[in-house]
């Protein structure tokens, strides 16, 4: 789904820093990161471990656990802008406009309370409803997730229903007060694989028809070839390359990205061996001057040593690398040159 | 649930049998009770009559089968120092220890949770490292001291507590109570702060560090990603989570109090079962220590039965479980 630029984003995220302070030093877990999502639209977040997604995710939500703090930027929901917020008006805001949904369903519900009223509790602190009509409103959520005999679940307690149950359980907490905006990190990391793709398909399809936009954090290239409509990719604290979900699967810019798809293996085809990229993410505390990728880049070069690029069209989204700068990456590097 | 609760009516029984055995054998290997109750001019004779007549001749399980069916009675002899029937002196004195034991645990709870609530909230807050460190001071702190430290303060120099005693007590039935009179709620002061500062500082420090625990889960971070208030979510969340582990600690430690209040009893010359339980050891009066140590027994058992029936409350998970595991945790 292309998004007609015209129409103002549904959230604006401009420059985001996210630090934590240390003691020995300030630590930039997401760096200048930018990137809008339109209404109804589907961005998929990707990226290791560590490379910053949840952070952003949880930047958005305003729900960064202490002492990370965001150290610069801006996020504007609707137009309005949200990341400097009394925490009193931020919750407001949760729930009701931005839903969010966790990895783990099994701890995401409170075990003490029926589901029922968890999203009754929900439902009733967003929306001037009557206990009767919240309780209806809890049922249909219910059904509308998928939940069978919805009407005896209502007051059954977390421990009762399966991990894929209760991910449609948290589901409905997320939705229950009609939000523009779902930002769901890592979904379906935590379960089983078979019922993965139906949370996937479920969420997909909540969304559309509520017209609901999505911020889908995770690490599972394949969900996100299967979900998004525009997929960003971070490394290391920043976004390396950003653009429509098809183009970066079968034509990524950024070696980064490249990679990324070169270690995703394809059913029925037999290849030799998944390509793999050579070493790892650079700790928060290493990152390299110049491009943070450049220890594992085949193809980089003397700027990218010292030039820290910033996302710069390329193709039909951005990429941040010289390679498609009019100036190029500068003198060829061989890999093995820097290593030893 | 049903079959849980027989359960453990059953092992309640077990306990108390127990119990009643040690009691027994006080009873009965503890010095002689002929000795204890004659004269030391009465014959050998009238010795072993009366050891026939008591049926202390009888073998040891016989004697112990009598023992528990008395006991179960509330007859438990009379006592060798004021020849009075037992289960009365102890009925007399009974009620000043759960009076304490009541106001003292009513102390320690309705201010060492909300304590201990703060503390783990504002973890950092000034105020929360204020009390942190004087539970310390009270958690080590010997209750005797505390007690004389408060009596010295508040009876003798400001002089607005009584130190020793009750105060006036009201009959209702057998039971004398404290709590209609303005001396006799005076009076229930500083011995309730004594006996229940321990479990205070005890509770707090458990709840705080339950709620430091329960605040970094995930249901409480996804409750405040529903935006809930914080309210909502510090009290009806948090706190809630934290109650299976402050239940089962409240629950032993009303039955420390009323087991332990001997030595605030002793400061505060507090006419309670503990003192009683004092001066029949210094005059090795045994039926009144069996009697004694049946009913801490009966009160810790009856204290840990309602604990249990509190967990299916509280965790619906053991509901299903047919509560077999007591602290169910994912």
């Amino acid at each position: 789904m292309a998004v007609a630029s015209n129409n103002p984003p549904l959230l604006d995220v401009r420059n985001l820093r996210v630090e934590f302070p240390t003691r020995r030093g300030t630590l930039v877990a997401v760096d200048d990161v930018s990137f809008d999502i339109a209404p109804g639209e589907v961005l998929g977040v990707v990226g290791e471990s560590g490379a910053g997604k949840s952070l952003t995710g949880n930047a958005i939500i305003g729900l960064l656990e202490p002492p990370g703090r965001i150290a610069g930027g801006e996020i504007r929901l609707e137009g309005r802008r949200i990341d400097n917020l009394p925490y009193e008006e931020m919750r407001k805001i949760r729930g009701a406009r931005i839903g969010a949904i966790f990895q783990d369903p099994l701890t995401s519900l409170n075990p003490l309370y029926s589901v029922g009223r968890q999203l009754v509790e929900t439902i009733r602190t967003h929306l001037p409803v009557s206990m009767p009509e919240a309780r209806t409103r809890a049922l249909d959520l219910l059904k509308e997730v998928g939940i069978p005999g919805a009407e005896s679940r209502l007051d059954h307690y977390p421990h009762q229903f399966s991990g894929g149950m209760r991910q449609r359980v948290v589901i409905a907490l997320a939705l229950c007060a009609g939000p523009r905006l779902i930002v769901a990190d890592e979904p379906t990391t935590a379960l089983d694989v078979s019922i993965q793709a139906q949370i996937i398909a479920l969420l997909k399809r909540l969304c559309r028809e509520h017209g609901t936009a999505v911020m889908l954090v995770t690490h599972d290239m394949g969900v996100i070839a299967e979900t998004a409509d525009r997929v960003a990719v971070m490394y290391a604290g920043r976004i390396a390359e950003i653009g429509p979900v098809r183009d970066v699967v079968k034509n990524a810019k950024h070696p980064y990205t490249k990679g990324l798809m070169g270690s995703i293996p394809n059913l029925g085809v037999r290849t030799e061996r998944l390509t793999q990229i050579d070493g790892a993410m650079p700790r928060l505390t290493e990152i390299p001057a110049g491009c943070a990728f450049n220890p594992r880049c085949a193809g980089r070069g003397s700027r990218c040593l010292s030039e820290r690029p910033d996302l710069m069209p390329a193709g039909t989204g951005r990429a941040a690398c010289w390679l498609h700068d009019r100036g190029g990456v500068g003198r060829p590097l061989a890999k093995e040159t820097i290593d030893a | 649930m049903l079959a849980f609760i027989l359960r453990r009516l059953l092992q309640s029984i077990a306990v108390l049998l127990t119990v009643g055995l040690v009691a027994f054998s006080l009873f009965r290997y503890v010095g002689d009770p002929i000795n204890a109750m004659v004269g030391q001019d009465t014959s050998m004779e009238d010795r072993e009559a009366l050891r026939e007549k008591l049926g202390l001749n009888d073998p040891a399980p016989i004697q112990f089968f009598h023992f528990i069916v008395n006991a179960a009675q509330g007859k438990f002899g009379l006592s060798y120092r004021t020849s009075e029937p037992v289960g009365r002196l102890i009925a007399e004195r009974i009620p000043a220890t759960l009076e304490l034991s009541f106001c003292a645990a009513v102390f320690a709870l309705f201010v060492g949770v909300p304590m201990g609530v703060y503390t783990g909230l504002y973890p950092r807050h000034w105020s929360s490292r204020l009390f942190q460190a004087v539970s310390l001071i009270g958690i080590s702190l010997p209750t005797f001291l505390i007690g004389i430290l408060l009596i010295l303060v508040f009876a003798v120099w400001l002089r607005l507590l009584p130190s020793f005693g009750r105060g006036d007590t009201v009959m209702i039935g057998w039971w004398s109570t404290g709590f209609l009179t303005w001396s006799g709620l005076k009076a229930l002061i500083l011995p309730s702060i004594t006996l229940g500062m321990f479990q205070l500082t005890l509770l707090m420090r458990l709840v705080r560090s339950e709620m430091l625990e329960v605040m970094r889960a995930d249901y409480i971070k996804f409750a405040r990603a529903r935006g809930l208030t914080n309210r909502a979510i510090n009290f009806g969340h948090a706190l809630k989570n934290t109650l299976v582990p402050v239940i089962t600690v409240t629950g032993l430690q009303l039955g420390a109090l009323i087991a332990f209040a001997i030595v605030t009893e002793t400061v505060f010359a507090w006419p309670g079962v503990g003192q009683l339980f004092i001066q029949s050891v210094q005059f090795s009066d045994v039926p009144v220590m069996a009697a004694y140590l049946l009913l801490i027994g009966l009160l810790f058992v009856l204290i840990n039965l309602a604990v249990d029936l509190l967990y299916f409350v509280v965790d619906p998970r053991l509901r299903s479980q047919g509560g077999s595991a007591r602290v169910a945790g994912h």
